[in-house]
């Protein structure tokens, strides 16, 4: 039985302006590539998290577009400046539509 | 012991040989294609090697995750950063990997993934930067079990 995706968020809750942060984020998902095949011989459709999006207070900082040769269970690890306080938000999107977020605040001081 | 007929024979010799020729062809595809999307990406500029670091173990043990990371000197800054990372496999069946999307908001332009590969092969990481220029980084990953499904 397939869970529905799970994200985990691993950022920091607190950073001195100017600092660079490193923010690490895991979703579990199969990211079904399309080239298995079943017992049968027939072609395992293609689903996989085709896009990983962070904002932070609304506005895009990152992202990632991602094809079938990244792991099962999508990991990212990537760095983000600490200007000012705010929120994260973190988005996932897969080839049926689905969409998967995870919010996360910072205070900057 | 079963006797083929010459025609058999004959079908079978030009099977082979169609097959032989065939080989080479379907190899150098694969490095072709990663290359057709490398100068996509590029809009047919050749990128420089260098400011861009691609660390990947010598030897990956599971094809179905390796470690891959990138990482781009650049200020980040709004007058100099990198816009995007797009990262190409030679040998796997899709050369297509992943593009990283960064802004100077991202402070270093650096991220870090698990990534799937088929056999051992190069892994190639090309850079845009704002000011239009292409950097790159290539590197070969040996693997010993390949990770492709099925």
């Amino acid at each position: 039985m397939a869970d529905a995706p799970k994200p985990r968020v691993k950022a920091p809750k607190n950073a001195k302006k100017g600092d660079v942060v490193e923010i690490k984020t895991l979703i579990s998902h199969k990211m079904e590539t399309g080239l298995r095949k079943d017992k049968e011989g027939n072609k395992i459709p293609r689903n996989i998290i085709n896009k990983f999006i962070v904002k932070f207070d609304g506005a895009e900082v990152f992202s990632v577009d991602i094809d079938p040769a990244i792991s099962a269970n999508p990991y990212f690890q990537f760095s983000m400046k600490a200007e000012k306080s705010g929120e994260f938000e973190f988005i996932w999107k897969d080839d049926k539509g689905e969409t998967y977020t995870k919010k996360s605040k910072l205070t900057v001081n | 012991m079963k006797s083929y007929t010459r025609r058999e024979t004959i079908a079978f010799g030009v099977a082979v040989g169609a097959v032989t020729l065939l080989s080479p062809a379907l190899a150098f595809a694969k490095a072709d294609d990663a290359q057709a999307l490398i100068a996509k990406f590029t809009g047919g500029k050749t990128p420089v090697e260098g400011k861009v670091t691609l660390n990947m173990p010598e030897i990956a043990e599971n094809g179905n995750t390796v470690p891959m990371s990138i990482s781009v000197e650049s200020p980040m800054s709004k007058d100099s950063y990198v816009k995007r990372v797009i990262v190409v496999a030679e040998g796997n069946p899709r050369p297509e990997v992943a593009t990283f999307n960064f802004t100077p908001a991202s402070g270093v332009a650096e991220a870090s993934t698990r990534m799937r590969m088929a056999k051992t092969q190069n892994i190639i990481a090309v850079a845009e930067m704002s000011d239009g220029t292409y950097h790159m980084a290539k590197r070969e990953v040996k693997v010993t079990i390949g990770g492709c499904g099925g």
